[in-house]
């Protein structure tokens, strides 16, 4: 049956949403929110509100698993700072939303996910398909609603819509049970927010923002560390204000990519466990280190006794739970970073600090980020140099987790924010595909390519066919090493080369993808590699996939070892 | 040490799970957690007993307030309050020990609320402290049966 023309329920919102059922008036708040695509899966308790999506103008895209959907709608939001929206159904469309729910949780993600539930008066009757979404998702989300009647549905949509998209973002998920799609409204709906105990704080107090100020100012090492949060409130030209005025050199978390361009001098590019050496070292050294919207993750501080030892520390962020958790702020400034950045500019007075300058030129030269060549195997991070250049440093790049993460966070040189689309706090295999779809659809002219692992590929590599279905142009590069790397690397450095459970056997890939309906490249020579990468880069009919076999048994360096200081790290054969 | 903290939340269906869901998630120990109504019939009162250090009360007080329904949070370190605590405890009590089990009883300002042939029920409301006082001073007479509603407070001087 054909679409019909979408008309049909707008006509019925109109009158203070009176006689509208509860899908209608879910549609409408979505489309009053700006929503123009969802992403979904059907199923029994979704069927209404399905069936009003099927006059809709909202673009329903449909994955082939849930946990694709919901890594998809990361991607979109990740790469727009809008609000994405997943629709589930109950069960376990639900509980497939898990993993993208504690994703984005803990990397902030703005996202609206909608669960359908079983009917209202089978709740809690372990009925067909029935899973306490809201106990499920409580910890992993901002915040979580059940609906109880049609009467609440469009507030609690509103209030959703603002949780999720303010303060310190994260993911709201909504259960809706089915009847509740289906009921008519009988009064006008009052859409008026009742969340008297939300209020985020926007606008930092002036007079720690001063007292931050005068401690940079005072300061003969200071240190920039940022993380995503700047990302979120598209602070990035006000940090830029800040950082050239005082000359503050600027590391960043793997969040925080490409909120400066790589190429900076004054860029010392990641900081952490995989960081460059520079970034590490002068963490250690500086006497002033400045967090913006980053919360010390064990990932980036190493051993916490030893960290940023001694630094006056400033922390600014809109949560303030995240101050003083891990490190105790000497200057706290809570509030969101874009307010807080354009109002501290105008107390950071132009510094020199050229002996600081040098230090860390002298630290760059010595120590940049580099591996051994080879003519007989492909490095893998030869591959990311080689995709910076051939890319301008421009393209939206999604990763999955493992050694090829860190080697794209090293090698690529981010230039601007959103660039990086990746799973920082979670670390979940899997997340490239999907988020690098996601963000296709968000951005369809924009060259958007997923660096891979095989281990993280194979987990939602299903996905493509989305993507072919969408003639999407989204590049797939995976950086096949047959190992679940990341872990092989700790097994070799800490448990005796015993690859226990992390030989990772691959299928052949390029047949995969065409079996899928998308293009298929492989190359295992370092001298075809540019070109292989071209030739992906030239390909827009729809997704392609270039499978690199990479040296097998390379390592990720700098390493901090777990438990070890940030100044304790191995250089493996850079050094 | 242990802090009293107050939240005032929404009355909505799973805050307090959300609220001891977190406490659990995040180790924070606490002595005990009280829920009741207020004068406000939209609002609850969660009165929790913390023991731990200024840090950890700083991330409690934080970490309520992020939770969405909570709509003020109030520390009472370091304040001048009311606390009560209440105490139902049944005491080994036959007819011959009565008399100095119910002595005792008047001494905290306590009353008895149920008497039976070798024991009595008593209610005593009071700070943690003198609750606690009371009951190592009728542990020699046999404690049967305890049971304690945990903290709830308020401030001193006409402030609310
Ligand atoms: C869903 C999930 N399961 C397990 C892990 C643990 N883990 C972290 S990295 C890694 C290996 C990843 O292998 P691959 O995707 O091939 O990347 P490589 O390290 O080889 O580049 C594993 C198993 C994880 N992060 N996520
Ligand atoms: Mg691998």
């Amino acid at each position: 049956m054909a679409k019909t023309d979408g008309k049909k329920y707008k006509m019925k919102l109109e009158q203070g949403f009176v006689g509208a059922c509860g899908g209608e008036i879910i549609h409408q708040i979505l489309t009053d929110h700006g929503v123009d695509l969802v992403f979904g899966f059907p199923g029994g308790a979704l069927i209404p509100l399905f069936d009003v999506l099927y006059d809709s103008d909202i673009e329903l895209v449909i994955p082939r698993h849930e946990q694709g959907a919901i890594h998809m709608a990361e991607g979109y939001a990740r790469a727009t700072g809008k609000t994405g929206v997943v629709i589930a159904t109950s069960g376990p469309g639900a509980t497939n939303l898990v993993t993208g729910l504690a994703n984005a949780y803990l990397d902030s993600t703005p996202l609206v996910a909608i669960t359908g539930q079983v009917k209202s008066h089978l709740i809690g009757n372990d009925a067909f398909q029935e899973a306490d979404m809201t106990g499920i998702s409580r910890p992993i989300t901002k915040h979580n609603f059940l609906v109880n009647s049609v009467d609440e549905l469009g507030r609690i949509f509103t209030e959703a819509f603002h949780i999720a998209s303010t303060g310190r973002p994260g993911p709201v998920l909504i259960d809706v049970p089915v009847d509740i799609t289906v009921n008519r409204l009988e009064k006008p709906a009052n859409l008026t927010m009742r969340i008297p105990g939300y209020k985020p704080s926007t606008s930092g107090h002036l007079r720690q923002i001063e007292s931050a100020a005068k401690v940079i100012n005072e300061s003969k090492r200071p240190l920039l560390y940022v993380g995503g949060g700047v990302i979120h409130s598209e602070a990035t030209a006000e940090l830029r204000a800040v950082q050239e005025k005082g000359r503050l050199p600027i590391t960043t978390t793997l969040m925080g990519l490409g909120v400066v361009d790589e190429n900076d001098p004054l860029a010392l590019q990641m900081l952490g466990m995989h960081g460059s050496a520079t970034a590490n070292y002068a963490t250690q050294e500086c006497d002033c280190l400045i967090s913006v919207g980053a919360r010390f993750d064990d990932r980036v501080t190493g051993k916490l006794e030893t960290f940023a030892p001694n630094a006056t520390i400033v922390h600014i962020d809109i949560d303030p739970t995240s101050i003083s958790k891990v490190v105790k702020a000497d200057v706290p400034v809570v509030g969101d970073a874009k307010d807080i950045l354009a109002k501290m500019v105008n107390f950071i007075e132009p510094k020199e600090r050229t002996e600081w300058l040098e230090q860390i030129a002298a630290w760059k030269k010595q120590y940049p980020l580099a591996y051994e060549a080879s003519d007989t195997t492909i490095k893998p991070q030869l591959v990311i140099e080689k995709l910076g250049e051939l890319t301008n440093h421009d393209a939206i790049i999604a990763t999955g987790v493992g050694q090829h993460q860190m080697w794209a966070a090293q090698f690529y040189k981010f230039r601007k924010p959103r660039q990086i689309i990746t799973s920082g706090g979670l670390g979940t295999m899997g997340f490239g595909v999907p988020s690098a779809i996601g963000a296709q659809f968000a951005s369809p002219d924009a060259t958007v390519i997923d660096i891979d692992g095989d281990g993280s590929f194979s987990m939602t590599m299903v996905e493509i066919i989305t993507a072919v279905q969408h003639k999407l142009p989204v590049k797939f590069i995976v950086l096949d090493n047959e190992y679940l790397g990341m872990v092989r690397q700790w097994q070799e450095m800490f448990f005796d080369k015993r690859y226990s459970g992390t030989v990772h056997p691959c299928p052949d890939f390029v047949k995969i993808a065409e079996g899928f309906g998308a293009k298929g490249l492989r190359v295992e020579d370092p001298a075809g590699l540019t070109d292989a990468l071209q030739e992906l880069l030239d390909y827009n009919d729809g997704p392609a996939v270039l499978v690199v076999a990479v040296d097998p048994e390379e390592n990720v360096y700098p390493m901090v070892p777990a438990g070890k200081s940030l100044h304790e790290m191995e250089l493996g054969r850079l050094a | 040490m242990k802090h009293v903290i107050t939240a005032l939340v929404q009355n909505q269906p799973g805050v307090l799970a959300h609220i001891s869901g977190m406490f659990a998630a995040r180790g924070f120990n606490i002595d005990s957690l009280v829920v009741g109504r207020t004068e406000d019939a939209e609002l609850s009162r969660m009165t929790i007993v913390v023991v731990g250090d200024e840090a950890v009360l700083e991330q409690v007080r934080k970490q309520l307030g992020k939770v969405i329904p909570v709509v003020k949070v109030r520390d009472f370190t370091n304040t001048e309050n009311v606390q009560r605590d209440l105490l139902l405890i049944r005491v080994h009590a036959p007819a011959e020990k009565r008399p100095a089990v119910v002595d005792l009883v008047n001494l905290f300002r306590g009353r008895v609320a149920d008497v039976a042939r070798s024991s009595v029920v008593i209610e005593l409301t009071g700070t943690e402290d003198k609750i606690e006082a009371f009951i190592d001073l009728v542990r020699p007479y046999g404690i049967r049966e305890l049971a304690r509603t945990g903290v709830i407070a308020m401030l001193r001087g006409g402030r609310k």
